[in-house]
């Protein structure tokens, strides 16, 4: 067996964004020594790209916000698929997750009495997301990440996991490599967290960047974790669409939080045309009222621009197709318009989206305090992911934990804005708790060396092919598949063509063949990566297939309708025994008396 | 339309610049040229990125000699006529090709005194803090940090003094802790000795490259060197900070 240099942690984080960040803050205030294993440098996770908020019910800036309405409202725009117990904790905690925040030194927007400031956001009934001009992420990230080197916890950035370790059905590690020299590394644990983040990298238009390609998802599963809800993918409603080369970069929601319009090539405002029943009592009834929501009003009721995302981005879907788009491919998003409402218009925007002026400025020539912005649905985010324990965050297999993006559970068929950061947060912590709980009740597992041998055979194949494929154009080509057949609008016949090609990728990623050396060759961390794209493109195709109905993000032509018998269940993934990949629809878990009542009083 | 961008290609030992044609559409930045050459003429070519927003300062590179995200510079900026040169950023040592050895920075960044605060203003544990209060903290901690500006601090990249100064980037990370109005922690006393402030001599070449257009220099440096000459350099502190003590007893 070749020589691998080995380290020891009692619990492994895998992944360095929110999620990740605040695990290994609360693994290591434990007591326990935790090693932090991330694909990039530190700080450049995707939470960083977080512009909007943390949604939390701080009730700073309306005191008739609490957690309940936060729970109902989560539980509304995930159309009641969410596993409710998460939303629960979810809502319960966010609050206390920011605030520590506060306390570790990030500095958020201020209210005019000194408290944290709280803005709109779709989906949400109060103004719920802390929030810092529109980089909240960034604030979030540093703060996590400043706080956390003075801990002791050892960061192993630039190094990509390639397998989970078993000693039986426990992991007990993760085997990967660095990727500056390209060595092997394994990586001892008694607890692992998979803190990886999403899938934006098998769609063609996203606002994710190179690291998104399912990681945690795949890892679980090949380990033998069930994934759930993988049908479940947020087109967040307002990406960039002009120039090509920024196509898909995300527009805050920020935007209209703060008064953005959404308006068709006609210069008619879409959006109030089409508002979904279960909202038709929280909405708008005209545009004043709208304004006046967003200006604090507390009698008005929200513009249909805050709807929830999945609608949001179906309405725009339908304004394109039928013609009324705009020059690019796109619809307008106004936010300059306000100047006919407040005096130092230009001033306040800069002021409240700096990020998003000198994106538009930069990017596309576009003076966001002078002209409209032309947006589209992205690929932003996956509801679905690894299935856990909604207290401890642990998988079917022990020692084997999720949180974040990568984990499942809270947001149902739909995420709302600002749900994101605060789950990250209050998840993180709790993933980082139960770990080191576990790696103190547990022993270090026996690390077998065979399939390390050949885990790293498999991954040092794609070298010894001189004439193979190149992984670029598989990975295009498969980005291509993905928006065009699984997108937004979805339907039974395109899926199945989907999965039929899905297939022949995987023969093609087989041969992909590696120029160069092993020192940070990303032609080579490419090849690597399909494997785990794959897998999830084809989880998320196949939950697709099955549900056979509308809900939430997943939009079915031939099913266009909420269909009752799906009502009540969650599609779970696993791999069989033959190492095909079965799909079943299991029964949510029955929520408690207290809890539907709140949902009742909130309607 | 087709454009050449010369690119630095190599590793610690050696290396040199490389000339690659490839097709240039209306919008384009510097980085997707470098990802399009990637995919089809040099799979191994080596560099950083995620957001490619700005956001995240990862692809930090010298374009046309000048220290910049290539995620932000657009081609339409740049003289194609010529060919496009970006290489590594100098100050740091190079792995490969574009991707450069920035760890010193975490280093230098796990030295620094962390934030600790003063009690909390209310009894649930919260503070209070005035937007105005908080703005010039706002404005450095909008840092992303790509490092450019330590890639063109003459003190780093010309005089390679990594021991002794922690250039701007931390600088700026000092002055947000420093002013930020919960914070209880004195830094002064290793900003003049063992992070050399001194050594800074305010030439701006920093604040003129940061792309979140902080003012590192006039709103950072600047008012921390003050600082450092009332602790350390001001007779009447002397006096002031003498007779606190007489008091004190």
């Amino acid at each position: 067996m070749p020589d691998y240099e080995t380290f020891e942690h009692d619990v492994l984080i895998i992944g360095a964004g929110g999620a990740g960040l605040r695990a290994a803050i609360e693994a290591s205030a434990a007591g326990v020594r935790v090693g932090l294993v991330c694909k990039s440098l530190l700080g450049k996770a995707h939470t960083v790209m977080a512009e909007g908020g943390i949604a939390a019910a701080l009730a700073n800036v309306d005191e008739r916000d609490n957690w309940k309405v936060h729970f109902a409202d989560t539980m509304r725009g995930g159309q009641y698929v969410n596993q409710w117990r998460m939303a629960e904790l979810h809502a319960k905690e966010a609050p206390d997750r920011v605030r520590e925040l506060e306390a570790w030194g990030a500095v958020f927007d201020r209210t005019k009495d000194g408290r944290i400031l709280q803005r709109h956001f779709g989906g949400h009934k109060y103004p719920r997301l802390a929030h810092v001009g529109d980089r909240t992420g960034l604030e979030m990230i540093r703060t996590l990440q400043d706080h956390g080197v003075h801990q002791g916890i050892d960061v192993h950035m630039e190094h990509t996991v390639l397998s989970l370790l078993k000693d039986g059905s426990r992991v007990v590690g993760a085997f990967g490599y660095e990727r500056e020299r390209g060595r092997f590394k394994i990586f001892g644990a008694k607890a692992v967290v998979l803190a990886t983040g999403g899938i934006g990298r098998a769609y063609k238009i996203t606002s994710n960047s190179w690291e998104y390609t399912g990681d945690g998802h795949a890892l679980a599963y090949e380990a033998g974790a069930e994934l759930i809800d993988m049908e479940f993918v947020q087109f967040h409603p307002t990406g960039m669409v002009w120039p090509p080369s920024v196509m898909g970069i995300l527009v805050t929601e920020g935007v209209r939080g703060e008064g953005g319009i959404l308006l068709n090539k006609d210069g008619k405002r879409f959006m109030f045309e089409a508002i979904p029943e279960n909202y038709r009592a929280h909405t708008a009834d005209d545009e004043e009222e709208g304004w006046r929501y967003c200006q604090g009003h507390k009698d008005a009721r929200r513009p249909p621009e805050l709807l929830t995302r999945d609608h949001v981005s179906r309405c725009i879907v339908r304004e394109i197709k039928e013609g009324r788009g705009s020059p690019h491919g796109g619809v307008y998003l106004d936010i300059s318009w306000i100047k006919q409402k407040m005096p130092n218009a230009a001033e306040h925007i800069k002021r409240k989206l700096p990020s998003m002026y000198h994106q538009f400025k930069q990017l596309a020539d576009i003076d966001i305090t002078e002209q409209p912005m032309e947006v589209g649905p992205t690929t932003h985010y996956i509801m679905g992911g690894v299935r856990v324990d909604p207290d401890t965050q642990m998988t079917r297999l022990p020692g084997l934990f999720a949180a974040g993006e990568c984990a499942a559970g809270i947001n149902g068929a739909n995420r709302l804005g600002g749900n994101s950061l605060s789950d990250l947060l209050v998840f993180g912590k709790r993933a980082g708790e139960y770990a080191a709980k576990f790696a103190r009740e547990n022993q270090h597992g026996q690390i077998n060396t065979n399939d390390i041998d050949s885990a790293a055979r498999e991954a040092l194949a794609s070298f010894e092919r001189s004439n193979g494929e190149n992984p670029y154009a598989i990975q295009k080509d498969l980005q291509e598949t993905m928006q065009n057949l699984v997108g937004i609008v979805r339907t039974e016949t395109e899926m199945r063509e989907a999965l039929e090609k899905i297939g022949n990728f995987k023969t093609r990623a087989k041969k992909a063949a590696v120029t160069g050396n092993r020192e940070y060759n990303p032609g080579w961390h490419t090849a690597l990566d399909l494997k785990n794209l794959l897998t999830i493109s084809e989880a998320i195709t196949r939950a697709a297939l099955d549900r056979k109905e509308s809900r939430g993000a997943q939009f079915r032509e031939d099913y266009p309708d909420k269909e009752e018998r799906f009502s009540k269940v969650n599609t779970i993934m696993s791999k069989a025994a033959d190492d095909s990949m079965q799909v079943r629809l299991e029964p949510l878990p029955e929520m408690p008396d207290d809890l539907k009542q709140i949902i009742e009083e909130n309607r | 339309m087709t454009a050449t961008f010369k690119i630095w290609r190599g590793d610690a030992k050696e290396g040199g610049f490389r000339d690659y044609a490839t097709e240039v559409a209306e919008g384009m930045v510097v980085l997707d040229a470098v990802i399009q050459i990637q995919a089809a003429q040099a799979r191994d070519l080596a560099c950083r990125w995620n957001c490619k927003a700005g956001k995240c300062g990862s692809c930090s590179a010298e374009v046309n000699g000048i220290p910049k995200l290539m995620c932000m510079t657009r081609l339409s900026e740049l003289p194609l006529e010529k060919p496009v040169t970006v290489e590594p950023m100098k100050t740091f040592p190079v792995i490969k090709d574009l991707v450069t050895d920035v760890s010193w920075n975490f280093r230098v960044k796990k030295k620094i005194k962390p934030f600790k605060p003063r009690l909390p203003d209310a009894p649930d544990g919260t503070w209070r803090m005035q937007q105005e209060d908080i703005d010039r903290v706002q404005e450095f901690r909008k840092c992303i940090e790509c490092f450019l500006c330590q890639d063109v601090c003459h003190v780093l990249r010309d005089h390679q003094m990594h021991e002794k100064f922690i250039g701007p980037r931390f600088l700026i990370h000092v002055a947000a802790l420093e002013m930020h109005p919960l914070d209880t922690e004195d830094r002064i006393e290793e900003l003049r000795s063992t992070q050399g402030i001194g050594y800074c001599n305010i030439t701006k070449c920093c604040t003129k490259v940061c792309p979140e257009s902080i003012q590192i220099t006039d709103n950072g440096i600047i008012p921390l060197k003050e600082r450092v000459v009332d602790e350390f350099y001001d007779p009447l502190g002397w006096f002031w900070k003498g007779l606190k003590k007489l008091l004190n007893r």
